[in-house]
């Protein structure tokens, strides 16, 4: 493990241009292991990093079948907000925010959180309602929430066009100032060197092929690297979550859809916030480098398949110019997509399976990267305690056979 | 473009479809509610083929049945035998 980062570290290195230490090590797989996570992404390598700090679980191993952050990790749109419909969802998420916002410093990393403040547009009456819904419940959860009418929105974002006579009048939205985005490949790197210095492996280029359950009962993984013994298997993938289910024997409630994203080339900074509109499925923030991310909602059929679609990109095009008209000049650079593990209630399923030892942390359809923190914090000490943390037994699996769907829809859909 | 094999109107671009998701078994009369519910929420959701309902909303308004791979999107109709 490498001194810690500082401002005189990288002044000393910058003169001496020594190479910098690797952030974490490459190991080989150990024949045995107390927990096998499974996908080096956010949510499996912050639940690494939280096992070691918070609970002194050092004998973890992160299998990831390519590179770290390489899935949903490194392809979302990196937005991060609380303002959700239920109050679970708002506990869940507002814990997120707080984490995220000490991250850099627990980290020493630099994650590059910039809280700009979050619109959530709203283009019709129904829209507004909910937006109020929404803003209550945040404020009774202690969320700073509130509904702004267009007025206000062109004064926090004057390139938008909130004139009456358009297809889609903006008539008022949501602000959320602690919204904002970060840089999300910094939060993988962060949590991996975190995780590495406490004692974790992560093992890159690590296929899982088999799960093997005996008795009801977790034994081991079987990996493209050979076999590993282990009593605790946590599913943390996004996209092949049910094919890392089936390998335990556990059906799962998820469905896979690609989401796509775009970004821009280059521009001045104009854009001051995250603005996004549900109706016209198009969220927007500008990057540190002055590019525009976009991103849309799922793709309208289930896939694996990544590859991207020239009616995403009429579609996405048209949606920006209707909230955007001066951007019509402004060229896509690339457009990507990622997966999304869609379930029926727009919720996470988080806990434990009818497979003894087998934990899943997925479902995470379009909202996972925003809930890398707490979800790794919550998964860390379900595993370590073996008791559900209240901010998530209401997303347990259970919950899909015993009818108690959590409803988190009107937020969750398109709303980053 | 993805051509969705519409048995009434020939190939057309997967647009012009909704897709209703993959089929599965309906639970018998008389079962109680789990089976109902595992058939409401559970999914195989394969990578790879995947027998699935379609909608074809812009053309013949009629819902159809074909085979699609999700790892590549090709779209085949069902094989003879299972049209009967």
């Amino acid at each position: 493990m490498g001194a810690r980062y500082s401002a005189f570290g990288l002044l000393r290195r910058g003169l001496t241009r020594d190479d910098w230490p690797r952030a974490w090590r490459v190991h080989d797989l150990a024949p045995a292991y107390d927990v096998v996570i499974v996908g080096g992404g956010v949510h499996g390598l912050a639940t690494a990093y939280y096992l070691a700090r918070n609970h002194g679980v050092r004998n973890v191993a992160v299998l990831d079948k390519g590179y770290i952050g390489g899935g949903g990790s490194g392809r979302n749109t990196a937005i991060i907000r609380s303002n959700y419909l239920t109050p679970e969802g708002v506990r869940f998420y507002d814990r997120s925010v707080a984490l995220y916002r000490g991250l850099a410093a627990e980290l020493n990393f630099n994650v590059m959180f910039s809280q700009r403040g979050h619109l959530t547009l709203a283009h019709n009456d129904s829209s507004l309602r909910t937006m109020r819904w929404r803003a209550e419940v945040n404020a009774l959860e202690g969320v700073d929430s509130q509904v702004v009418d267009s007025d206000e929105v062109k004064a926090l974002e004057p390139y938008l066009d909130v004139s009456s006579d358009v297809r889609y009048p903006i008539l008022g939205a949501l602000y959320h100032p602690p919204g904002g985005v970060v840089r999300h490949d910094a939060v993988v790197w962060g949590y991996a060197r975190g995780a590495d210095a406490r004692g974790a492996q992560i093992h890159q280029n690590t296929e899982v092929l088999g799960i093997d359950v005996a008795a009801g009962r977790v034994r081991g993984v079987i990996t493209s690297r050979g076999p590993i013994a282990t009593g605790v298997v946590v599913n943390c993938t996004a996209g092949w979550s049910t094919l890392i289910s089936d390998m335990a024997g556990v059906a799962m409630p998820v469905t896979t859809y690609p989401l796509q994203a775009a970004v821009t080339e280059p521009v001045r900074p104009f854009l001051n916030t995250v603005v996004v509109s549900g109706t016209l499925h198009v969220y927007v923030s500008q990057t540190a480098r002055g590019e525009l991310v976009f991103g849309a909602s799922v793709d309208p059929f289930a896939s694996y398949s990544m590859r991207g679609s020239l009616e995403f990109s009429e579609g996405l095009a048209g949606h920006v110019l209707e909230l955007m008209p001066s951007l019509a000049k402004l060229r896509l650079l690339r457009q990507w997509s990622g997966l999304c593990d869609m379930t029926p209630d727009y919720s996470p399923v988080m806990g434990v399976t009818p497979v003894e030892g087998f934990y899943v942390d997925v479902g995470w359809g379009t909202y996972g990267f925003k809930a890398g923190p707490v979800a790794g914090e919550t998964m860390a000490e379900l595993i370590a305690t073996s008791k559900t943390p209240e901010l998530i037994a209401t997303f347990d699996l259970a919950r899909f056979t015993e009818g108690r769907l959590v409803g988190e829809k009107g937020a969750a859909a398109v709303g980053h | 473009m993805i051509l969705v094999p519409c048995p009434h109107c020939g190939a057309r671009n997967a647009s012009e479809f909704r897709c209703v998701g993959e089929q599965r078994a309906r639970p018998g009369d008389g079962t109680g509610p789990e089976p109902w519910r595992s058939y409401l929420y559970l999914r195989s959701n394969p990578a790879g083929w995947v027998t699935e309902g379609w909608y074809h909303r812009a053309g013949c308004r009629r819902y159809l049945t074909v085979e699609r791979d999700t790892l590549t999107n090709e779209v085949r109709p069902l094989p003879a035998e299972d049209l009967a």
